[in-house]
């Protein structure tokens, strides 16, 4: 990178759009809506960032991550984690969501207005397989704090969706 | 300290030490996908513990580790409910659902806090324990569908319940003795709550195995 290159905003956000979630490799942090902002101030870079799943492991290497491509671009990271309740499944992108699909995982479902309830997640969500809507609810829980298990009933394929929070 | 860090580590200690119980299900659940399902509410409890301690340590000057791991067992604040070691699964969904329910009701006034760190965590957390309570209550429905789990559910609750109170405040434990009586259409009795403060012996042995590892490496264990 030449030296007289100042780093923008435009320069962060492209970077961040590079890095993978470490979990669902084929989305973007800045797909996942993690990213709440970006302030470039000289060589200093403060990103605002907020978990997804409080107890999730990708965390610390999203972190790391994040410091590695802003030192790539020549300037100084500085990475403040928000704990506040200020990302829902309604922050993923719809670029985010078709990549979802397209990798076997069904999009979380939009946040409902009132309170999320057990016959909402029993609907027939779209199996990203084969696109009926003959699914049911497996399992609340999944594999990763994110995921629920729902399985098709037409192409008879188990399959992952992300939990609407 | 202060009356904030004092309640913010109460429900950080509730949260994690109920998240060791609920992890000891991991491998010998009784179907897998309760295998999965305790597993994953154990993370998700103690991600939450890590947020409150979080919040806790910037408060004292010292870290998050150094709460969850560093005290002695008598200095914990969690409720006697969440040390219980019950491998019984009728008494793990009653434990399960009472807590949950008390939470609920925890969570709420937190919301509604003035205190807006303390309301975003609380609104945070609650997104995910909504998965909680719908598979608890999930699990109150298929108990109550047969004389045989009704039996093993109310039994489990009236041994609990005295626990259960012990969760909340006095100024909220009416709300919980409502929900719960509706919910399982009969009275509970009258009885003195199992206050914090008073641990069961099952929590040493609980905090022997959790900082092991910890105490084992005290200048830090690097993985």
């Amino acid at each position: 990178m030449a030296l007289s290159h100042k780093v923008t905003d435009s320069d962060v956000w492209a970077a961040l759009a590079e890095i993978p979630d470490p979990e669902i490799p084929v989305i973007s942090l800045v797909d996942l809506g993690v990213i709440k902002d970006v302030a470039v101030d000289d060589g200093l870079v403060r990103i605002d960032f907020t978990p997804t799943f409080m107890g999730c492991p990708a965390l610390e290497p999203m972190q790391r991550a994040m410091e590695a491509k802003i030192a790539e671009l020549g300037a100084t990271p500085a990475i403040n984690v928000r704990l506040d309740d200020s990302w829902s499944t309604d922050d993923i992108t719809p670029e985010g969501r078709e990549k979802l699909r397209a990798a076997g995982f069904a999009p979380p479902a939009p946040r409902p207005a009132g309170k999320l309830d057990l016959v909402q997640l029993q609907r027939g969500f779209r199996c990203p397989y084969c696109g009926s809507t003959s699914t049911k609810l497996e399992n609340l829980f999944g594999p990763t704090p994110c995921r629920s298990i729902r399985y098709c009933e037409d192409c008879r394929q188990p399959f992952e969706q992300f939990k609407t929070i | 300290m202060s009356k904030r860090t004092d309640l913010l580590l109460s429900i950080a200690d509730d949260e994690l030490i109920l998240g060791w119980r609920n992890s000891e299900w991991t491998g010998i659940a009784p179907f897998l996908e309760e295998d999965v399902a305790f597993s994953s509410i154990a993370q998700n409890e103690i991600g939450h513990a890590r947020a409150l301690y979080e919040l806790a340590a910037a408060e004292l000057g010292t870290t998050a580790d150094e709460l969850a791991f560093d005290r002695k067992p008598e200095e914990y604040r969690c409720a006697p409910l969440v040390e219980l070691r019950r491998l019984e699964w009728a008494r793990t969904i009653a434990r399960h659902w009472l807590y949950e329910t008390a939470d609920e009701i925890r969570l709420a006034t937190l919301k509604a806090s003035d205190d807006s760190e303390i309301a975003g965590v609380a609104a945070k957390m609650d997104r995910e324990e909504a998965y909680h309570r719908m598979h608890a209550e999930m699990w109150i429905d298929r108990l109550l569908s047969s004389d045989d789990g009704r039996e093993r559910l109310d039994e489990a609750i009236d041994e609990l319940w005295p626990y259960a109170l012990g969760v909340l405040d006095d100024e909220l434990r009416p709300e919980l003795r409502a929900r719960v009586e509706a919910r399982l259409g009969r009275e509970l009795p009258e009885v003195e709550p199992v206050p914090r403060g008073v641990h069961e012996a099952e929590l040493a042995e609980l905090w022997g195995e959790m900082t092991l590892v910890r105490r084992s490496a005290p200048a830090g264990a690097q993985w």
